[in-house]
């Protein structure tokens, strides 16, 4: 089903594309040997390159060459072995040199694909454009000072990845969908954080409408918007917009706008009169980039298990639900724990564990898999207690519980909780022997053909052994007597 | 090509450079001087020539991923004309 | 002889001779700077007290006999250079009271070696002239006289300080920088050797830019011997500067002298252009002569773009002023012309720091880069400059030096030219071309012409092959004897 939303004339369809800027991790700068570090006093993370001081020259970071080519191929993308890098001309308070250095015209990375999964399992698959390097700006504080605005350079200069999608995306859904499976991706290989509240990525959304079957309608872009959420409101604020345009017989302007989340709604950027034109042309002070293929080959073999990868391994390998795998492979340090926890034991167990009793723990403690109260070690070591018939499931729950709050080893918990479980036949036997002989009315109505009951004596004969009899042996025992 | 004085405007303001009204006439006749001697080079044929890039003595060197700067805020605000504490300043930005 | 007479190589030996102190040799200079600068204008800043520290310590070294190759010589720097903690002005108001707190690379080499600075030579503003007349600083008057006339002359340009104040005996020798032509042509109108090194073998770090693809650093002297010895100090690989060049140095004063048997020396027939003086077309053709006794083979070529290199010339260098002036903003350094909002406070800024030269080339670079021009312009600038180092690579496939004039005319007066840019722009005609190459290029002095005023030949060599350039121009040098001196000069004004 396409989505779509219905104007006065009908139904109307949404056409999206994204261009995220990432910051890339590295220890300093992109052209500059200054810490690239979040934080730190104003203006201390610069140097006098940053600060576009005369004569002063850009030297390439190599790391940050290395980290755009692993996001390259990690989304599936061409590497352009020879790119370049562009100066972009404009003026602005927190642009020290008047120009950012960006690749314009020869991007490092070239076409790729991300696929993303929708609710309803749905699969689709979104093109990448390209992927570039550029510098950030610095910042601009504006309720400092009545007359001023101060201008902190820490992050002028830090490097960026910007990865633009090809419009392929139709629904808010999509761009959600979208920009969760690039941040995965992008965790995955330590390229960036991911982190869109400290602003180490965030998204400029062009979007347009269309009736069926239309050619592209003219876009707007709504720029730096900085969380998920807001991306997807946007979408179908702005789209909302422009159908009315469209529909009152009005134009839509190709215009940057932003999105105001507090009044959701989109406004257009006082668009001054002169548009901008931003004079790219070669950085001269920076040669053509050649990287040899070589390099990029060994950047691959150095690359971690993607996740698409990872959660098509786990559906084969560990026999799971391909929903569980996407769950468990959300992260790689729950994948990770997932793993260890699965190694050698029921792994379809250990799976309901983890994204069950596991992640409701981590949600109730506030607690993430980095720093769970329960380590994958002892997770696995309580499973190998239920495998070996140590402990039955219901059991289990109990030790789980202690586990999270004493920190104890399952086995401790249950050598001194006495949880063990009873195998003993006799034991059994007569817990059965003397639930029958107390229950002699519910045991006539059962012989009269009332199956429903066979659950009572297995709860009554659990109960009276403390819930700690191996339940199959109980159902044995019953059925025999019964 | 030829500038009129609409152009000379704008690319004064592309390159802030503030200019009277009564500068314009001045800088279109020099600029356009400029402009039409240099449209010499149509007779030049480019055709299948790629144009220069850097001077093809070397590629990109690329330096370690290593902290080697920063932290110099006194020589960065050294030269600042009107500094505030640790910050340059700038008539207010409205956005 | 006086001490401001000396050549380098002179003075050094002298030095370590214990002839007379650094101290002594540093005073001359800057007393003759004293007397002599109100006039010429050819420094923006001196630094007399400090060269005089420099120079005890400098006595001091060579007293432990540890002297470097320039201990205790006096150096003038154009003021492009970033110096630490002395101001740095380009010659433009943006900057006139810009105090660098870094050294360039440059600059730094040359005080590892010993070298005294006495203070930062004047130059046109940004390096954008080619007669130093648009300095924020006033223009600088040429040392030289035509025979029987009391006008100023201009110095050439960009680096008109330095060539003005090595010719009259301010310093010993003194940097400059290239873009066009602003070593060898004041070099060409003050009787000096200018030498601009291949792009990429002088750092470009703390130089102030203004055509990036296209500047080079250069030493400016009174021979040919001195060229090499501050080049020896100034070339070298840099991790700085992203376009310099990581190959060795070689022992440059090795190559004065050399023989020049079996040398091919190529003859351009573009350069015979029109409006070539009759005197500088003589000079020429005496180079020839000169070249052939010492032994080299003189070969025909043709570089056909040669005539396109200033068009190009004009575009690719505005264009990335253009951006390379965008940083000078009232913001972080340089002066600030107040402002109510952002953008009243750029434009006030940039129209009060900038003269009328280097807004018009900002202005000129703006339009070629901006949309709809980028194409008709820029990329075909680069591409023609391709074809103009294709005619370089080609006749350096026949012959291994090239030599030509270095200006068509010899130095003109003050006002003397129209006030048309692309008439004034004309001067670079023959000094273009390898900049937009990046091949190495050396201008030398070879006698006087009908008034009196010094005339340069230049040679154009291969990439990296410098050594060429001063075998073949120290030959040059001999032959031509070139020993006049300007009226104006610190021994005759004694």
């Amino acid at each position: 089903m396409t989505y779509t939303i219905e104007g006065k004339t009908g139904a109307w369809e949404i056409v999206v594309g994204l261009e995220v800027h990432a910051q890339i991790i590295s220890h300093s700068k992109l052209f500059s040997g200054a810490s690239a570090s979040y934080g730190g006093e104003p203006n201390t993370h610069v140097s006098l390159v940053d600060a576009g001081f005369p004569g002063m020259l850009p030297v390439l970071n190599q790391e940050c060459v290395a980290q755009a080519i692993r996001t390259g191929l990690g989304l599936r993308a061409r590497i352009n072995l020879e790119s370049r890098f562009d100066r972009k001309n404009y003026f602005y308070a927190d642009l020290p040199t008047g120009y950012q250095i960006s690749q314009f015209t020869h991007p490092i990375v070239g076409e790729g694909t991300v696929e993303i999964e929708l609710g309803d399992g749905t699969v689709r698959h979104i093109g990448i454009t390209r992927l570039h390097m550029e510098q950030d700006a610095g910042k601009s504080m504006h309720d400092q000072d009545p007359a001023r605005s101060f201008i902190d350079l820490n992050r002028a200069g830090v490097a960026l990845m910007e990865i633009v999608s090809e419009p392929d995306i139709r629904c808010p859904e999509e761009a959600g969908a979208y920009l969760r499976k690039l941040r995965q991706i992008l965790r995955y290989l330590g390229t960036c954080d991911g982190n869109m509240e400290e602003g180490s990525m965030r998204a400029d959304v062009n979007v347009s409408v269309r009736k069926a079957g239309e050619p592209f309608r003219t876009r707007c872009e709504i720029k730096n918007v900085n969380s998920i959420r807001y991306v997807m409101h946007s979408i179908e604020v702005e789209a909302t917009r422009q159908i009315e345009v469209w529909e009152d017989g009005g134009e839509v302007d190709q215009e940057t706008r932003l999105f105001d989340p507090s009044r959701n709604e989109t406004r257009s950027l006082r668009s001054k009169e002169d548009a901008h034109d931003y004079r790219y042309f070669p950085d001269p002070d920076l040669l053509p980039l050649v990287v040899e293929q070589e390099w990029v080959d060994a950047l691959e073999r150095g690359l971690p298990e993607l996740p698409d990868d990872k959660r098509d391994r786990f559906v084969k390998e560990y026999g799971i639900p391909r929903y569980d795998a996407s769950v468990l492979v959300a992260e790689q340090a729950i994948a990770d724990y997932y793993e260890e926890v699965a190694k050698g034991r029921d792994a379809r167990l250990a799976a309901n564990w983890v994204t069950g009793d596991l992640f409701g723990a981590l949600n109730r403690t506030g607690r993430t898999i980095t720093d769970s109260p329960i380590s994958a070690a002892a997770l696995g070591g309580m499973l190998d207690l239920v495998s070996d018939k140590t402990i039955n499931g219901k059991i289990a729950k109990e030790v789980f519980e202690d586990m999270l709050e004493t920190g104890d080893s399952a086995a401790a918990i249950v050598e001194r909780k006495g949880l063990k479980q009873v195998t003993d036949t006799g034991a059994i036997d007569a817990a059965v022997a003397d639930v029958m002989a107390r229950n002699a009315d519910k045991v006539e109505e059962y012989r009269g053909g009332k199956d429903r009951l066979f659950g009572f004596f297995v709860g009554q004969v659990m109960k009276a052994m403390a819930g700690k009899a191996n339940p199959a042996m109980v159902n044995e025992a019953l059925k025999k007597v019964l | 090509m030829s500038l009129d004085p609409a152009t000379v405007r704008r690319i004064a303001r592309l390159a802030r450079i503030g200019i009277d009204e009564s500068d314009v006439p001045a800088l279109q006749g020099e600029l356009n001087g400029i402009l039409g001697w240099v449209e010499q080079l149509n007779e030049v044929d480019v055709e299948g020539v790629p144009p220069m890039v850097g001077t093809g003595h070397a590629a990109l060197r690329t330096r370690p991923d290593v902290v080697t700067d920063g932290n110099c805020r006194d020589a960065v605000l050294s030269n600042a004309p009107d500094g505030v504490g640790p910050f340059y300043t700038v008539p207010k930005v409205v956005e | 002889m006086s001490l401001t007479e000396l050549t380098i190589a002179d003075a050094a030996s002298g030095l370590r001779a214990r002839k007379f102190s650094a101290v002594e040799l540093v005073r001359a200079h800057t007393d003759a700077i004293a007397a002599l600068n109100p006039r010429l204008n050819a420094y923006i800043t001196t630094t007399a007290d400090e060269a005089l520290k420099a120079a005890q310590q400098a006595d001091d070294v060579l007293a432990k006999g540890e002297a470097r190759a320039l201990t205790g010589i006096p150096l003038g720097i154009k003021d492009l250079f970033c110096t630490n903690g002395v101001r740095t002005t380009a010659a433009s108001n943006i900057l006139k009271n810009f105090v660098p707190p870094y050294e360039s690379t440059v600059t730094a080499n040359l005080l590892r070696d010993g070298a005294v600075f006495v203070g930062k030579t004047n130059l046109d503003e940004f390096a954008m002239g080619s007669a130093n007349i648009t300095s924020a600083f006033g223009p600088v008057e040429n040392p030289w006289k035509r025979n029987g006339d009391e006008a100023a002359l201009v110095p050439g340009g960009s680096s008109g300080g330095s060539a003005a104040a090595v010719a009259a005996g301010l310093a010993m020798g003194a940097t400059g920088t290239d873009t066009g032509g602003s070593i060898r042509q004041p070099a060409a109108y003050c009787g000096i050797v200018g030498l601009k090194p291949t792009y990429g073998r002088c750092s470009r770090f703390g130089t102030i830019a203004y055509a990036s693809s296209l500047d080079q650093a250069g030493p400016m002297a009174r021979s040919v011997r001195d060229c090499a010895i501050m080049l020896q100090s100034m070339a070298g690989f840099d991790e700085r500067d992203s376009t310099s060049v990581n190959c060795d140095v070689p022992d440059y004063s090795a190559a004065i002298g050399r023989s020049l048997k079996g040398l091919k020396v190529g003859i351009p027939a573009e350069y015979r252009a029109e409006g070539l003086s009759a005197e500088i077309a003589a000079a020429w053709q005496q180079g020839i002569e000169w070249l052939k006794a010492a032994g080299c083979e003189i070969v025909d070529v043709s570089l056909p773009h040669t005539k396109y290199g200033l068009a190009t010339y004009y575009i690719v260098a505005p264009a990335e002023c253009s951006s390379n002036l965008a940083r000078y903003d009232g913001l972080r350094f340089g002066e600030r012309v107040p402002g109510d909002t952002l953008d009243a406070m750029y434009e006030a800024t940039r129209r009060a720091g900038f003269g009328p030269e280097v807004r018009r080339r900002i202005m000129m670079g703006t339009y070629v880069l901006s949309a709809g021009y980028y194409d008709a312009y820029y990329l075909k600038a680069q591409k023609v400059r391709t074809l103009i180092r294709r005619d370089f690579t080609e006749a350096f496939g026949k012959v291994d030096v090239l030599l030509t004039p270095t200006a068509p005319t010899p130095a003109f007066a003050q006002g003397e030219q129209s006030d048309d840019p692309v008439q004034m722009y004309l001067n670079d005609i023959f000094t273009v071309p390898a900049s937009m190459a990046g091949m190495p290029a050396m201008s030398v002095p070879v006698g006087l012409g009908a008034t009196g005023l010094p005339l340069g030949l230049q040679l154009i060599g291969r990439p990296f092959d410098e050594e060429t350039l001063l075998a073949t121009g120290s030959a040059l040098e001999s032959a031509a004897g070139f020993t006049h001196r300007p009226a104006i000069r610190a021994e005759a004004a004694k």
